[in-house]
């Protein structure tokens, strides 16, 4: 079932007459059915509803299959280097602040080879905004161990389960003071979006972690099981309060929340 | 004494005490007086203690080198004293703290030693051992017959109003005192105070000044000697100028924020160490695959790994040359001088543009740091190239807008994120001609990218500075060589050449990618040629081996840290002219 491209020929049809078109029709590597289809729903509607101009946007891909979203958008892009994404489009704002500033990047990148510019980019309140398609593994290089897979996770390079502990980015991001902090889930398309929307206005560097199962090689973390655990706040949930996000952030095991943790004002 | 040649000044005690500033203060006041200097630093990475020297080679004519030969010098150290004893000059002086330098050891009668009572000298007015620099100052404005009120300005001006330029005025009072008492023939000079407006400063002090006048908007560095001080100045400069100046995580954000910086449309550089570039070598190789302009500074030190901070050398050629995954091009630019740190710069911005490729500037701690006095930059004639840049026009006439396309000398025209119908994707990914890297991706894209990037080779030779030839046409021996040790070179020159032409010399201003064509011609004449340079191995010789096919079996080569001096080339090619 070729979910995914049907995802994209229905979202071009009807985007085609829209007057900015942010959609490049681009044969993509994702998987038939793969969540990222959905994460550029939710972009591309976000897009949409600010009514960004195409030519006004630069989107920044890391390496990997988030990152290989660049040629499915018809903006201005840089598809740089692994884990680098966060100063590449750093550097771009800070010369042209006009630029509406979006990175596309996995869970490797975001969290692995790039934490260091993850930690600078919150403590710079850089204006640009970062989408992490967190699937807790490598999945393009065929399934390694993330930063994010759970201890004990069996994967091609831990065979006997992985031997360190997960690390809670939303956590380490909150603790560097990023001023914009938030989880969205792959299947909670309009959710997503809404937080997309916040996030581009939101004036500062803006985390968005993105639960994205990997349909091709989790067979555990799956959409059913993620549908399992996933809540998303409450309307009124204090997102001011700093303290109480650090708590929020850090619930995982029984149920997982999604939504605005922190917006700084 | 006369000064119709050089003089060359010391001062050396432990770090801390003062002695680059003194140097420097010296150097200003020489260039207030007419004089032309060099000035330069030998130190530890260490805030206190240690060996710290300064020397300055004075004269009325143009400076191009430091000398080795000391003729007055200054020891606040023992250690101070014992390293200068073998460098000192017939008839030279040495002043030493007597409270400091506890034991003398003398080998030759020409050198007169005269005690300083400094600890006494400054008590006696209530002022404290921070001020000895200034006084040692006081002592040697007599000495070099300078107006003492000149030295007063420039203390003025190097402390900047602060709350210690009264004391040290008052200690270089107290020194030139002491010195009239001295009874020691002062140095008379003439100078041609009808010459052009000249200015002191440091190859790093010229970069920064490039960089501001080549309307570079974005400069990113981590701190690494000897190239923060380009970060310093730049970030002073920073809100004037309108020009971004960051100091991020680490060189590879660096490097990584220059080229999305260049990408949005800002002249962007970044500047390192061979070091911190090891780290940005990834980054080289992204800016060369998404055709993104970046000029890179690099300024030599020892190596490799953490080497020597401090110290001078010139090993880093071959690597810059050679480093990177995958092929393509890049150009190195070394300037020799303060002058040509300062147009090359200018110069690596216009190259970055023009061919969108990155662009080198390969410097060392011997002209990154060091002072020299020199004519004021002509700027009427500086005139700013960004290549193919598109404008909106231009692209509202484009149908079907390709970044990558293919033309006739490699160099695709270039949009600006922002500007309307130029949407593109700048890809570090093989892709094809809008940027794309689609799956299934056609051999005749790579093949076609690939050789679009290296069809600019040919346009490049043409734009870099050429080897130049100076000294005579004809001669027994032809030295080469490339950045800093030019002007060493240049002032040996001049004494080897006094009596007879026996020696010239061919400099290489853009030591990659080499030129074969033009270095051979000048090659044609040469009897024997030996390669002067700053490393252990040779690594011109070698890249000119690898490009002309021809041996360069003699080398003459420094690696101590230290650069050459005139006296040590014009000793050591002896060898070579049997």
């Amino acid at each position: 079932m070729m979910v995914g491209s049907f995802f994209q020929r229905r979202l071009s049809k009807r985007l085609k007459n829209m007057k900015n078109n942010y959609i490049e029709l681009n044969k993509s590597t994702w998987c038939p059915g793969c969540s990222n289809f959905n994460i550029q729903a939710a972009l591309v509607s976000a897009f949409s509803e600010l009514k960004l101009k195409s030519h006004e946007i630069a989107m920044f891909y890391d390496i990997g299959c988030a990152g290989n979203a660049c040629n499915l958008y018809k903006t201005y892009g840089f598809h740089g280097l692994h884990g680098r994404v966060i100063p590449l489009a750093a550097g771009a704002k800070l010369v042209n602040d006009k630029l509406t500033t979006v990175c596309l990047a996995g869970d490797g990148g975001a969290y692995g080879e790039g934490i260091g510019h993850l930690i600078e980019a919150s403590r710079n309140n850089f204006n640009i905004t970062l989408i992490v398609s967190n699937n807790r593994l490598y999945s393009l290089t065929a399934g390694q161990a993330s930063p994010t897979s759970k201890k004990g996770t069996k994967t091609k390079s831990t065979p006997y389960g992985v031997n360190k502990n997960a690390l809670n980015p939303l956590l380490i991001a909150l603790s560097a003071d990023a001023s914009f902090v938030a989880r969205g889930y792959a299947y909670e398309i309009k959710h997503l979006s809404e937080i997309f929307k916040q996030a581009i206005k939101h004036n500062g560097f803006s985390l968005i972690d993105v639960i994205q199962p990997c349909i091709t090689l989790d067979k555990k973390n799956t959409k059913e099981w993620y549908d399992k655990k996933i809540y998303k706040l409450d309307k009124n949930w204090p997102n001011k309060d700093k303290n109480k996000a650090l708590i929020k952030v850090q619930e995982w095991d029984e149920c997982i929340p999604i939504g605005i943790f922190f917006q700084e004002e | 004494m006369k000064l119709e040649e050089k003089i060359t000044w010391r001062i050396g005690g432990e770090s801390g005490q003062g002695q680059q500033l003194a140097g420097l203060t010296l150097g200003r006041t020489c260039l207030a007086s007419g004089l032309f200097c060099f000035v330069s630093s030998k130190f530890a990475s260490r805030l206190r203690g240690g060996l710290a020297i300064n020397q300055v080679s004075i004269s009325n004519k143009p400076v191009k080198a430091i000398s080795k030969q000391i003729d007055i010098s200054f020891a606040l150290s023992q250690l101070a004293l014992e390293s200068c004893q073998k460098d000192m000059s017939d008839n030279s002086l040495i002043f030493y703290d007597v409270n400091r330098v506890k034991k003398i050891v003398k080998n030759t009668d020409k050198i007169r030693y005269i005690p300083l009572p400094l600890s006494e000298l400054v008590n006696k007015a209530n002022l404290d051992s921070s001020v000895y620099n200034f006084l040692i100052l006081g002592i040697s404005a007599f000495l070099f017959n300078l107006d003492i009120s000149l030295l007063k300005k420039e203390i003025q001006n190097g402390l900047n109003g602060n709350g210690l330029v009264k004391k040290n005025k008052e200690a270089a009072e107290i020194g030139w005192e002491y010195a009239k008492e001295l009874k020691i023939n002062r140095f008379s000079y003439k100078t041609n105070t009808k010459l052009n407006k000249k200015i002191i400063l440091t190859g790093n002090e010229a970069v920064a000044k490039g960089v501001i006048i080549a309307n570079c908007k974005f400069y990113s560095s981590y701190p690494m000697t000897p190239s923060s001080s380009i970060l310093h100045i730049l970030a002073k400069l920073a809100k004037g100028s309108k020009i971004i100046v960051n100091h991020p995580e680490d060189e590879i954000a660096a490097i990584n924020m220059a080229i999305g910086a260049s990408w949005a449309g800002a002249r962007s550089m970044v500047g390192t160490s061979g070091g911190g570039f090891a780290l940005m070598t990834e980054g080289l190789g992204l800016a060369a695959m998404s055709e993104t302009p970046l000029v890179v500074i690099e300024s030599q030190r020892p190596g490799p790994a953490t080497g020597m901070a401090t110290w001078t050398e010139q090993g880093d050629l071959q690597y810059l040359a050679k480093t990177g995954h995958g092929d393509f091009h890049r150009i190195i630019l070394a300037p020799a001088d303060v002058e040509e740190s300062f147009y090359f710069t200018i110069l690596a911005f216009d190259l970055a543009d023009i061919y969108q490729i990155p662009v080198f500037i390969l410097l060392d701690k011997y002209v990154s740091e060091s002072h020299q006095v020199i004519s004021e930059f002509k700027l009427n004639n500086i005139k700013i190239n960004r290549g193919k840049l598109l404008t909106n026009s231009q692209l509202a006439k484009i149908k079907d807008y390709k970044r990558y396309s293919l033309t006739k000398d490699g160099v695709s025209p270039r949009s600006l994120p922002g500007q309307k119908n130029g949407i593109f994707l700048a890809n570090g990914n093989e892709h094809n001609q809008y940027g794309f890297s689609i799956d299934g991706f056609k051999k005749s894209d790579r093949e076609e990218q690939m050789q679009k990037r290296q069809m600019k080779i040919k346009d490049i030779l043409k734009d870099l500075p050429k080897p130049v030839l100076f000294g005579p046409n004809n001669a027994n021996l032809t030295l080469i060589g490339w950045g800093s040790t030019k002007g060493i070179i240049l002032e040996s020159l001049k004494t080897l050449n006094q009596n007879s032409n026996r020696v010239n010399y061919i400099h290489i201003p853009a030591p990659f990618p080499l030129d074969a064509k033009a270095l051979s011609g000048l090659l044609n004449n040469a009897k024997k040629i030996v390669v002067v340079e700053n490393n252990y191995i040779g690594q011109m010789a070698d890249l000119m081996q690898e490009t002309l096919g021809q041996k360069f079996e003699h080398r003459l080569n420094k690696y101590d840290g230290r650069q050459f001096f005139p006296e040590e080339i014009i000793q050591k090619i002896k060898k070579y002219e049997k």
